[in-house]
């Protein structure tokens, strides 16, 4: 069936890898941009019949999308069927006007800007190249570009920070006035670099963690923000401001990832393409298809996946979607503490978690999974 | 064999004064068993035993020497055996008194040295280890010959490691251990003083004959439980079975008995022949009651028929355990066990988890309780949930305890029986520098950890001997405890009234500790009937979120939340909340942190 209607493209270009970074990234290989994006393109024309022909959404991620050489990044933006939401993720440091104007001319509806923190010496432990300066001018050129649509990362939990460093970087960033807002813990995965550096203070971050998010999530939505995932924010006026692709992937619905570690879920497959990025660009070149690791989704696990993951949303489950991925009796304890509601609706009885419920999303998913 | 050319034998010696490598050599010395078969410690011969350095069982051996027959009746080296041990000695003449020359009299070899001579036997005494340089033969002697009235010249000195004076000293139980007395044909009699069970013949009796003649195949009857069964092998051990036609009076041996259950033929009783019954039964026989109990549960539910399997063929070589079935809300489908006491009780987890490979919980070990309802009805309790709230009296069960101290540790450990509500009886020098403390103590109170005390409070020197001295009443009340309202059977104990308030106020600050944040804040309580007397809360989690989630991330988010749902699986539900089993053992265990040395 040729009904996908979102498309992941993965850049995984980056000036230089960030300490904490654990996405797939390629450092130098400067002159590799072309023959990547040729590969991408040759995926792309191999997966198209999958494709529904009006796309909803594209999503540029990385590494450093903005970082590609501008030619192939233009090549790559003109070639990419067009959709409703365009969004390209960027590094600040790399938002020129030239760039700005670039991707505007190219079809791209949303930047989604890699800011992180607004304090200098936070930004040097999270190895961030661009400087608090960086991401305010950054804002400033897109919005010249006429950009209407750009959302700031946020991550706290970073080691040194402290519950007013986090005040100060939730104020700087919503003086901007962005659409949209991500906001994520620092994960820090064991064994890196990053973690062994900063053993002692993650530890004291992760007790802290929990009054960071009730501060984000509190002074978010006083400033008119609607927590509509569990750690994204959207202006909440007339327009939906949602990021539609991600949206996409948290109503469960199909999508196709092209790219080295891009991931699809199409018809009951999930695959992976392998990370190597030499290995990527030859099997494509010789016109085969890339090396790719894959997952049966079957319906009971993709009602579970439904279920994990439209929990995380501030619109309610219908049951009837999840069937048996609910926990019955886990499902009445929760309601008698409090943590999860269930409404009749016109479309059945429909689950949501209530605010307390959210923030302990987690753990009360994994409850209500049914064994 | 002629009775005068006979003597039975057991060695009395404390752990690691060296009976069992004593036992080798003579089996050496005597040919029984050549040096290229010969074991370590050949006598003990289940892992366990060998590994601890312990002898659980007693058996029996047959050696010759110098045209005597010696049978030498291996005796198990603890006090929670007691009863079996005064068994072994009845078997017996005369005993070896093994003690180390470096370390001096232990308070078990006293209590057994006590046994021994109440029962009559003609003890030998000897200092064993003169090899080690720090040996003190002459000193040892002199304890030996003050404890026992005795020349310190007559104390024979060896090293059973080099074989040093192991000849002298069977030549000394040949000269000095009468032979055996009974009648050879009156009416046959033999005392059973072990037993063990052989998974293809069933149970294997070890008895000692003391009147008449016993034959292969002989119709037979245990006089005090009246179970009835043909000899189907008669032998000794040398030190295999050797199966001979018949045992005489004075002699020792096995008797295989066809019996599938070991609980049908307890040690102590007497085997007469139904040709010719013994009018009277030999005396002594005790049914040896468990005193101290335990819940065990699998740790995985699903294993509990595995655990009453095990427990059923443990059973079938240890009469001395019981087991009922028993239910947790909490822990779940388990049993009740009773031991003899607590080496009983670690033997007896050891050899589920090893031999049975099974994962356990085990309950903080309680007593026997004798309690009276204020209806006027008695009943024996043995789990603390089950002890009646509205009480008229409760008795608990009292030891009088000996401890063996050099002198300079005499306040501690006086210290530690005064905390236990020990009553002091008295106090005397066993040399110079050693004393001898008996107190009265109850047994509740040393189930615990009061050995594990007693060796940190002297550095390891103490040495500690019990004895069961019969019920007392006593203050006693039930604490229980309460989870988030409901009340968590596995937990509740029954304890002094004096300690109520602090053991209370301590359970409900260690299960804050170890009980996780839930989603819900979890008030704990420590309860004597509705009085509450601690309180605790475990305030609730605000935060438990997977960070980030996108196209890529759903396989392993999935996979992590499943393997959370799975790990609550491990978790016990009291009521709404989840406890880990971990937190329920560090609870139970709130008094053994430190392992036993």
């Amino acid at each position: 069936m040729s009904g996908v209607r979102h498309l992941y493209v993965h850049l995984p270009f980056c000036a230089h890898r960030c300490g904490y970074c654990d996405f797939v990234t390629v450092v130098g290989r400067g002159g590799e941009h072309a023959a990547y994006v040729d590969a991408l393109l040759a995926e792309l024309e191999r997966e198209q019949s999958v494709l529904h022909p009006d796309l909803e959404t594209v999503f540029l991620g990385g590494g450093t999308p903005t970082f590609t050489a501008p030619r192939e990044l233009e090549r790559l933006l003109h070639a990419l069927p067009a959709a409703d939401e365009v969004t390209v993720e960027a590094n600040p440091e790399t938002v020129s006007p030239e760039l700005a104007a670039l991707i505007r001319e190219n079809g791209v509806t949303r930047v989604s800007l890699g800011a992180q923190s607004f304090q200098p010496q936070l930004l040097e432990v999270l190895e961030r190249r661009a400087s608090p300066d960086d991401v305010r001018g950054a804002v400033h050129t897109l919005r010249e570009a006429g950009f209407a649509n750009v959302s700031l990362d946020l991550v706290y939990g970073i080691p040194g920070q402290s519950a007013s460093d986090l005040d100060a970087d939730l104020a700087e960033a919503l003086a901007l006035e962005p659409e949209h807002l991500s906001c994520y813990e620092l994960e820090a995965k064991p064994g890196t670099r990053f973690t062994h550096a900063h053993g002692d203070e993650l530890v004291r971050q992760a007790e802290a963690m929990e009054g960071y998010f009730e501060q984000v999530v509190d002074t978010l939505t006083a400033a008119g923000y609607r927590w509509y995932e569990t750690a994204n924010f959207c202006l909440d006026g007339r327009r939906d401001l949602r990021a539609k692709h991600n949206l996409g992937y948290w109503l469960g619905r199909d999508y196709l990832g092209i790219g080295i570690g891009a991931v699809s879920t199409v018809d009951g497959v999930r695959r992976r393409n392998l990370p190597s990025l030499p290995r990527y660009v030859a099997a494509l070149a010789r016109g085969e298809e890339p090396a790719r690791e894959l997952e049966q989704i079957d319906e009971d696990t993709r009602r579970r996946e439904r279920l994990l993951l439209g929990l995380r949303l501030d619109e309610p489950v219908v049951l009837a979607d999840v069937g048996d991925a609910v926990d019955d009796e886990a499902l009445e304890r929760l309601r008698t503490l409090g943590l999860v509601e269930v409404a009749a609706n016109g479309r059945g009885d429909e689950l949501r978690l209530t605010r307390r419920g959210r923030f302990l999303g987690g753990g009360v998913t994994a409850e209500l999974l049914s064994a | 064999m002629q009775q005068d050319r006979i003597r039975n034998f057991a060695i009395i010696a404390h752990i690691d004064h060296g009976k069992s490598t004593l036992a080798d050599r003579i089996l050496e010395l005597t040919g029984a068993v050549s040096q290229r078969e010969m074991r370590e410690q050949l006598l003990d011969s289940m892992e366990l035993e060998r590994e601890r350095g312990i002898t659980i069982k007693a058996q029996a051996v047959r050696v010759s020497w110098k045209g005597y027959q010696l049978n030498l009746i291996d005796t198990p080296g603890h006090v929670d055996f007691t009863y079996e041990v005064s068994r072994s000695l009845q078997a017996c003449e005369g005993a070896l008194l093994v003690v180390d020359a470096a370390q001096g009299i232990e308070a078990q070899t006293l209590a057994n040295a006590y046994l021994a001579i109440d029962g009559g036997l003609e003890v030998v005494p000897a200092a064993n280890k003169i090899d080690l340089p720090q040996a003190d033969p002459d000193g040892t002697a002199r304890e030996l010959g003050d404890l026992l009235g005795e020349d310190p010249a007559r104390v024979l000195r060896l090293s059973a490691k080099t074989g040093v004076g192991v000849g002298d000293l069977l030549d000394a139980i040949v000269e000095r251990i009468p032979p055996p007395a009974g009648d050879p044909d009156a009416p046959a009699r033999a005392l059973v003083f072990d037993s063990s069970y052989d998974q293809y013949r069933g149970v294997v009796a070890f008895v000692r004959v003391v009147d008449g003649t016993f034959s292969t195949r002989e119709p037979l009857r245990a006089m005090a439980q009246g179970t009835e069964f043909d000899a189907e092998e008669l032998g000794v051990m040398s030190p295999a079975r050797l199966p001979i036609e018949s045992l005489s009076a004075g002699e020792v041996g096995y008797v295989i008995t066809g019996l599938k259950d070991v609980s049908r033929l307890r040690v102590g009783d007497t085997l007469t022949s139904r040709r010719r019954p013994a009018a009277e039964p030999l005396p002594g026989y005790k049914d040896v009651k468990p005193m101290v109990f335990a819940g065990i549960f699998p740790s995985d539910s699903d294993d509990y028929p595995e655990l009453r399997d095990a427990l059923e063929r443990l059973k079938l070589n240890d009469g001395s355990l019981s087991y009922e079935p028993e239910t947790s809300q909490a822990l779940g489908f388990g049993f009740r066990c009773g031991f003899l006491g607590l080496l009983h009780m670690e033997i007896v987890r050891e050899r589920l988890e090893r031999e049975f490979d099974l994962d356990l919980l085990i309950t903080a070990p309680n007593v026997a309780y004798r309690a009276t309802t204020r209806t006027g009805e008695e009943v024996e309790v043995h789990n603390p949930a089950e002890m009646p709230r509205e009480l008229e009296q409760v008795e608990e069960p009292y030891v009088k305890a000996s401890v063996i101290v050099p002198k300079d540790f005499v306040g501690a450990v006086m210290e530690l029986a005064n905390e236990r509500r020990g009553t002091f009886d008295h106090m005397e020098y066993l040399s110079e520098g050693r004393v001898l403390l008996l107190y009265e103590l109850p047994l509740g109170e040393i189930v615990l950890d009061f050995y594990d005390q007693l060796k940190s409070r002297t550095r390891g020197y103490a040495s500690f001997d019990y004895d069961l001295a019969g019920f007392k009443p006593g203050d006693l009340t039930r604490v229980d405890i309460l989870v988030a309202g409901e009340q968590v059977d596995a937990l509740s104990l029954i304890i002094h009234r004096d300690f109520a308030y602090d053991r209370g106020r301590q359970l409900v600050e260690r299960l804050r500790e170890e009980i996780p944040r839930q989603m819900i804040d979890v008030p704990l309580q420590a309860a004597i009937g509705s009085r509450v007397i601690a309180r605790e809360t475990i305030k609730a989690r605000r935060k438990d979120v997977l960070a980030k989630c996108y196209g890529g991330d759903i396989t392993r988010k999935r996979k992590l939340l499943e393997k959370q749902k799975k790990g609550k699986k491990r978790m016990k539900q009291v009521g709404s909340v989840e406890v880990p089993q971990e937190a329920f053992l560090a609870v139970l265990n709130l008094d053994s942190d430190r392992k036993r040395s």
